[in-house]
């Protein structure tokens, strides 16, 4: 394993972009980091600024709005950047897949590294997600 | 001479858990104007719900928000039951009270932990949520989920409160006042908070008025006004509760507004315990009629308002949303203007801003790719419209119209 990566897995910084979401997802997202499940403790924080992070965080269905805010986010992330999707609108648009403002799926606008289903996910499939993620880079089971 | 100087705040901002754009005009730490864009979180809902079945709008509506998940369906239910004349049975009323009562207390905790973050108090964050994860447990073990619950449903709810829930759920609220009587004491007593939110983000009854705010933005001006009071829905009109209000309407004023309803929460969901007869939960209904309902409710936020027209088919033919923050958001431009920048983010946040209810349209003017629109546009439109409907009825001077 190289440094890089090394340092990748040590302490995963996030930003997290909500590109329209209902909240919930959001909400879950903050309520990870919050007493009862302190993913802070791994050395997991949400950040300020993309030019911090490690892991770009996208819930919900991009419109044509955010769509072009979401590209221009991940092209400011540092490489190698992550892309984790949370939610199911944001791993596969379920029901705003007709909508006059529902152009394409995360995934087709920024590479996506995982999916965390759930309407919303819990805030432990949150955390199961990113572990897995973490297995992932460094090349586990 | 002055300096005017524009403070961008968004889309992506780490204040802000959504999208939204806030351009503050500034003269040294002066506030002299704000502009709020907003479309960010728009995704034609209203749109949507006219091709989908009643049935499965219930569940559309709920997506709208995930903080007042409850309040959009339990409006849409109650505007399709003043569409159908349904009568829904009584224990169906109680558990659809107990919902909304325990997302007002989630909603409310919620709010208070993101205010503390915003002044500086992590601590206020990290606690009120804290105290906020057994109501969701809750939710968890009556409906299924801890957010969007899927309870309602056109004619009753779709899961019941089962006999040996009810003890559990009990001990729950036992537990959360002596949490609701800390807060209460933590920010009434505290100097800091005190010195930091009194005075801040003015809006006087008449502004209020004026501005047309709902919820507890109006109640903290010293506006009565609760549609759980004004045209009970629900169970409320068979419990007994009372209307917090206060009259300065600073921040202060919309905190304490939002702490002293988790109490009358408590006691609402207290009662319809006590109080929930037996029986049936659903109407069973078949079929809608044509014809039109409105249904209104109080969320978290204020009044959630839903219009539905049907033509006797299955899928509604209009649907009209209007969410609370949609009035409440632009009650900054009275409360954000004249303070500082730094109480700017706290004034934005204390009306409780939901901008993923809010975003149902915005109008772009492709022609001359003007974004906001005023009063003499709007009205150019309209008559344009008219001109419009007059040449495509046969047209000319001939028509009535």
């Amino acid at each position: 394993m190289n440094l890089k990566l090394k340092a990748l897995t040590k302490s995963i910084w996030v930003f997290h972009a909500a590109c329209s979401p209902c909240n919930n997802c959001d909400i879950e997202v903050l309520d990870v980091l919050t007493p009862r499940h302190d993913v802070e403790r791994f050395g997991i924080a949400l950040v300020g600024s993309i030019r911090h992070a490690d892991v770009l965080l996208v819930t919900g269905v991009p419109n044509y709005k955010t769509k072009e805010r979401l590209k221009r986010i991940y092209n400011q992330a540092p490489q190698p950047c992550l892309v984790v999707a949370v939610g199911n609108c944001a791993c596969g648009r379920i029901m705003f897949k007709d909508s006059y403002n529902s152009p394409c799926a995360v995934d087709e606008v920024v590479p996506v590294s995982a999916y965390i289903p759930g309407c919303p996910p819990k805030p432990e499939a949150i955390i199961a997600g990113v572990v897995k993620l973490i297995k992932k880079l460094r090349g586990q089971k | 001479m002055s300096h005017k100087v524009i403070v961008p705040i968004g889309p992506y901002h780490p204040l802000q858990e959504e999208p939204e754009f806030f351009r503050l005009y500034v003269e040294g730490e002066k506030v002299i104007d704000i502009d709020i864009v907003i479309g960010y979180m728009h995704r034609g809902i209203e749109e949507l719900s006219e091709h989908k079945h009643f049935d499965q709008v219930t569940f559309l509506v709920e997506r709208i928000c995930g903080i007042c998940s409850t309040s959009h369906p339990f409006a849409y239910v109650n505007a399709m039951e003043d569409l159908a004349k349904i009568e829904v049975p009584e224990r169906a009323l109680f558990i659809r009270t107990i919902i909304a009562e325990m997302e007002r207390l989630h909603s409310h905790l919620l709010w208070l932990g993101l205010a503390g973050h915003f002044i500086g108090y992590n601590t206020v964050w990290m606690w009120s949520w804290r105290y906020r994860e057994p109501i969701l447990d809750m939710f968890e073990m009556i409906t299924g989920n801890r957010n969007h619950y899927a309870m309602m449903k056109i004619g009753g709810v779709r899961r019941d409160i089962r006999d040996e829930d009810i003890p559990i759920l009990k001990k729950a609220l036992d537990d959360l006042l002596p949490a609701v009587d800390m807060f209460k004491g933590a920010v009434m007593d505290d100097p800091v908070i005190k010195a930091r939110l009194k005075g801040i983000g003015i809006l006087n009854k008449q502004q209020a008025i004026d501005w047309c705010v709902v919820g507890p933005t109006a109640r903290a001006s010293g506006i009565n006004i609760d549609v759980r009071k004004d045209d009970p829905y629900g169970a409320y009109d068979r419990v007994d509760w009372n209307v917090i209000l206060e009259k300065d309407g600073d921040i202060f004023a919309k905190t304490i507004v939002r702490i002293l309803e988790l109490y009358e929460s408590i006691s609402i969901i207290r009662q319809c315990l006590d109080k929930m007869p037996k029986g049936e939960i659903d109407a069973n209904i078949k079929d809608i009629p044509p014809g039109e309902g409105i249904g209104r409710v109080e969320a978290p936020r204020g009044e959630c308002f839903h219009y539905v027209r049907s033509d006797g088919t299955n899928q509604p033919i209009r649907h009209k949303i209007r969410a609370p923050s949609y009035m409440n958001v632009a009650s900054n431009k009275i409360a954000a203007v004249g303070g500082t920048i730094s109480d700017a983010a706290i004034t934005l946040a204390a009306v409780d801003p939901c901008y993923c209810c809010t975003e149902r349209l915005t109008v772009l003017n492709s022609a001359t790719n003007k974004k906001i629109m005023n009063g003499w546009d709007l009205i150019k439109l309209s008559q344009k419209k008219t001109e419009k409907l007059r040449k495509d009825l046969g047209g000319g001077d001939k028509c009535k119209i």
